[in-house]
């Protein structure tokens, strides 16, 4: 579970970036995070992560207080989340194993494990001839499916999506929304942070509107919001 | 650390290093040069440390007995001298005694064949405990009644205590300038692996890795390029060393200068050198990767 209390976020530069806002997302849940830029999704992700701690308020994150975590509670806090980027962030000089392999020896799994776990899940990805590609070799497409698997691999609770469609064309994303909502039908809670306002209406999930560090519009249905997007 | 995570960590930290080659070579290389000379350096404290401690056992103040004393009051004298602060023994040598180690010195001169032992003195061989204060000690052995003179070789001994300060100091000095030195080297190194592989640790670090999963490798890298720069340096002041002590051993100092065997000391110095670069190679990985892991 998510839980936001009264949260309020300002960056050194005197920026308010988050200006109180009370949010929970049960598990489970399938949240779209709306908002034109400089309304705080992106803040919330960092906020959500450990990355940043609130200026004020409670952030709780699959039973991790983020303002109380001491440092050695951080690795294990993330390994309830995976993350998905827009730039994909993937290793170039590894190859998709090799990408998948390492965030798994990274919370310790052993030599078997990665050898069942990552083709289980590249398989559900449809990338199973893609494990020996670098990422290079890869479409846009199947970079952010092998940035998904990645998130996935470790078995996360929650998996934040930041603009996981923004370098993707439309059929991609398309494709890429259906993967989300399938990995929520198995029960992990999805936070996708988008300004797809097509993509968001397509699907009748939870929307959650930010503007000016607000919570502006909170529902099932449709994007709500009157200003660009970008 | 399981044995999986040590296999990996040890390929990782091969791979790092393989990937800036020429900085690792260059970070393995002045690691030897400055491995070597604090080595040499120790090593010429070490054997100025022996030869004084030689020196100080087999030096002896030479204290003469007035001509005008019977042999019953220089035999007397034993117990004053023992007293003097710095004297471990006196053994008393008459002229007669004097004179048969003289000859047996100098078998081959004529000369002084069929001497008259009263030309010598009866003579006392004091045994002191520190030679760095064998001068006072000659002084307060000269001021005693009857002692009409007194010898000794001040200028090897001064020569040999200045040696081995000059050593301590200088050794002292340079491992402690060059082991900085040498962990500033690692450190770059390390720190240039560090930021190529920045995304990478920021990567580690969202999925949940924790800071030590993400320091080790890099402190392989280290440990690696350190017990390297010990193996090649070791080998280079084995050499160095044992061309000295030839070199020594072949010229008339060796009388005066003895040079311990490297067999004697290889194993403590094998040692010093591998700790000594696991120290700067960890200690550089360490500082290097410092700034990585706040976030």
């Amino acid at each position: 579970m998510i839980r936001l209390k009264d949260v309020e976020l300002e960056y050194d530069n005197g920026t308010k970036a988050i200006q109180g806002i009370t949010l929970t997302i049960e598990d489970g849940e399938f949240v779209f995070l709306v908002g034109p830029s400089g309304s705080g999704k992106s803040s919330i992700i960092k906020l959500l992560t450990g990355e940043l701690l609130p200026s004020f308020g409670r952030v709780m994150i699959n039973g991790f207080s983020i303002v109380n975590l001491k440092d050695r509670q951080i690795p294990l806090m993330r390994r309830t989340l995976g993350v998905v980027y827009q730039d994909f962030r993937l290793i170039e000089k590894k190859t998709v194993y090799d990408n998948l392999a390492f965030v798994m020896r990274a919370v310790g799994a052993n030599p078997r494990e990665i050898k069942d776990r990552i083709p289980r899940i590249l398989h559900l990805l449809d990338l199973d001839e893609k494990a020996k590609c670098y990422p290079l070799e890869l479409s846009g497409g199947e970079q952010q499916r092998v940035a998904i698997a990645r998130a996935l691999i470790n078995n996360p609770s929650t998996v934040i999506a930041d603009e996981p469609t923004g370098n993707l064309d439309p059929d991609r994303s398309m494709e890429l929304m259906r993967l989300l909502i399938k990995i929520n039908q198995m029960g992990t809670t999805v936070v996708v942070v988008t300004h797809a306002r097509e993509l968001v209406n397509r699907f009748g999930k939870r929307v959650v509107t930010l503007d000016e560090g607000l919570v502006t519009h909170d529902a099932v249905g449709r994007y709500v919001g009157g200003r660009r997007y970008g | 650390m399981g044995k999986h995570d040590f296999v990996y960590f040890f390929q990782e930290g091969v791979k790092n290093m393989a990937s800036h080659r020429l900085m690792s070579v260059t970070a393995i290389t002045m690691t030897v040069g400055c491995l070597l000379i604090m080595g040499t350096f120790t090593l010429v404290a070490v054997n100025a440390a022996m030869n004084l401690s030689t020196l100080s056992n087999s030096n002896e103040i030479v204290a003469y007995v007035d001509e005008d004393w019977t042999e019953q009051q220089a035999r007397s004298l034993e117990e004053r001298l023992l007293a003097i602060p710095n004297v471990t023994a006196a053994r008393y040598i008459t002229r007669e005694e004097a004179l048969e180690a003289y000859t047996e010195e100098n078998p081959e001169e004529e000369l002084f064949r069929d001497l008259d032992p009263g030309i010598f003195r009866d003579r006392y061989a004091l045994t002191i405990g520190n030679l760095e204060q064998i001068s006072i000690t000659a002084r307060n052995v000269e001021r005693v009644p009857g002692v009409a003179k007194v010898n000794y070789y001040e200028e090897l001994a001064s020569g040999i205590i200045t040696a081995r300060n000059v050593a301590a100091i200088v050794s002292a000095t340079l491992i402690g300038v060059l082991f900085v030195v040498s962990m500033f080297i690692i450190s770059n190194t390390i720190r240039l692996t560090t930021y190529d592989r920045r995304e990478e640790i920021a990567i580690m670090k969202i999925v949940g890795a924790t800071n030590g999963f993400i320091r080790w490798p890099f402190v392989y890298e280290g440990f690696l390029m350190g017990l390297i720069a010990a193996g090649i340096a070791f080998l280079l002041q084995w050499g160095l060393y044992e061309a000295v002590a030839g070199a020594v051993a072949d010229s008339d100092t060796q009388r005066l200068f003895q040079i311990l065997p490297f067999r004697r000391i290889w194993l403590p110095v094998l040692g010093t050198f591998f700790g000594t670069g696991m120290l700067i190679g960890i200690g550089g990985s360490l500082t290097a990767i410092r700034r990585f892991l706040e976030v």
